[in-house]
């Protein structure tokens, strides 16, 4: 099949991300996280990126590339900052340079979720007497009293999956799948790094986990270290 | 002086808390002790570990040389493999917990109120804070156990009457198991339910902010 999805290295698939975009960063960790992609932005020192991630907490080496390059102006996360005195992300926001913006985990993930189905966002009762409801509009809905939470988009998606074929079909490997898949489908253009790449038809359509149609672009991705 | 007498470990803490997970039920651990309770489950009580990571029927954290980095749990630490085991989305992970679909979890805390607010987020001295799933845990388990010590580094209670921290849920939490004492939230105030071995409820109450109900019997920290 002459038709790829394809690209030739990850500087070449992150080529077209302007200064101000919208960043969804997969990964949990920084194990499952799109370190290739991530390094090859930081590279292009790029400004003022608001990066949509699960956390900077946990290893998240990634973000912290970006992060420490300047390249990043707003975090929004369910847990950006680091538990020691030195964390990076703690500092850069006391000083006034990085904007942080925390989300409950399960809210961001809807409201990712909302942009990606083209829904106009979502009543949730998560976070209800709480300072997260604080100038939100409330509704009782079958008795429950619920927030509501407005569709989070993205210009571009960075994820990480274990194999791809070139129509963009994804299967992921463990709990890579978690925090990658819910946020692939919720940009404007969603470029997966992945371990391996093959040809349509050796992944069993019964056994696709993202379907291609949520897949702009496909990088293999680089097992160097993160530096 | 109460405040000097011995308290239980953090592992006799996770101990009192396992023999409250119904065999048969789904569990979501948060960190620190609640961690620990996967190690003291028994085996005849089978209880489906969830976690926001996109795993359910994950087993209690891998022990060292067997870590895959592919099975890590929300806090990024290193899950066993067992039988029976499912990966999904995030975005289904909290389907889960919203939907009412997770039985109990049990998370750390700052600060818990005589009517089971719930305060675990944030450092007010720090300003910011890491929410992570906690607020929809809070919100969506059925049942919320708080595992932590009485007291904090300082020595000031962390069961108050009313919480000053930030909150994650209001009247979400159905039990507390710390180093000294077992209680009940109730929406009458705060209830005594055990003590730690050697423990008067006057003693507990000395050590602790919200005014204690204490009932006719109080029982000893059952381990």
């Amino acid at each position: 099949m002459a038709f790829s999805k394809l690209y030739d290295s990850a500087a070449a698939a992150v080529a077209d991300i302007p200064n101000g975009a919208t960043v969804l960063l997969g990964g949990v960790s920084g194990a499952n996280a799109p370190t290739a992609l991530v390094s090859a932005l930081a590279d292009r020192n790029v400004r003022d990126l608001t990066c949509v991630c699960d956390s900077t907490y946990y290893g998240a080496e990634a973000l912290h590339r970006l992060v420490a390059a300047g390249c990043v102006s707003r975090i929004i996360s369910p847990a950006p900052f680091g538990s020691g005195k030195d964390d990076m992300v703690h500092e850069l926001w006391r000083s006034g340079d990085l904007t942080v913006e925390v989300v409950p985990w399960g809210t961001l993930a809807e409201r990712m979720r909302s942009a990606g189905a083209g829904i106009g966002g979502v009543f949730l009762p998560v976070g209800i007497g709480t300072r997260f409801a604080e100038g939100k509009e409330i509704r009782v809905v079958n008795g429950v009293e619920c927030m509501f939470e407005p569709p989070l988009r993205g210009d571009f998606a960075l994820i990480r999956a274990a194999r791809a074929d070139g129509v963009g079909n994804l299967v992921y490997v463990g709990a890579q799948r978690g925090w990658n898949s819910a946020v692939v489908s919720a940009a404007r253009v969603a470029v997966a790094e992945v371990d391996q790449v093959v040809e349509p038809g050796s992944i069993d359509p019964e056994l696709v986990i993202t379907p291609g149609i949520f897949v702009n672009r496909i990088v293999r991705a680089n097992s160097a270290p993160i530096g | 002086m109460s405040a000097d007498k011995e308290r239980l470990d953090r592992a006799i803490i996770a101990i009192r808390v396992a023999k409250e997970l119904p065999a048969g039920s789904c569990v979501n651990l948060g960190i620190g002790i609640p961690t620990l309770v996967s190690m003291f489950v028994d085996d005849e009580s089978v209880v489906f570990y969830h976690s926001e990571s996109g795993v359910l029927n994950c087993g209690p954290l891998a022990e060292e040389g067997s870590e895959d980095i592919d099975l890590i749990n929300a806090g990024g630490q290193f899950l066993q493999p067992v039988p029976g085991m499912a990966y999904f989305s995030s975005v289904d992970a909290f389907a889960m917990i919203r939907g009412g679909h997770v039985d109990v979890t049990v998370l750390g805390a700052h600060q818990v109120s005589a009517t089971g607010d719930l305060a675990n987020w944030m450092l007010p001295e720090r300003g910011v804070g890491n929410i992570g799933g906690a607020m929809d845990l809070a919100a969506g388990a059925d049942k919320v156990i708080v595992a932590m010590e009485h007291n904090d580094r300082n020595g000031n209670p962390k069961v108050v009457q009313e919480c000053d921290f930030p909150l994650t849920g209001r009247g979400c939490v159905s039990l507390i198991v710390t180093d000294v004492a077992v209680m009940e939230p109730t929406p009458d105030g705060m209830v005594l339910r055990e003590a730690a071995p050697g423990w008067t409820p006057e003693e507990v109450q000395g050590v602790t902010g919200a005014r204690l109900i204490i009932p006719d019997s109080v029982a000893e920290y059952e381990v």
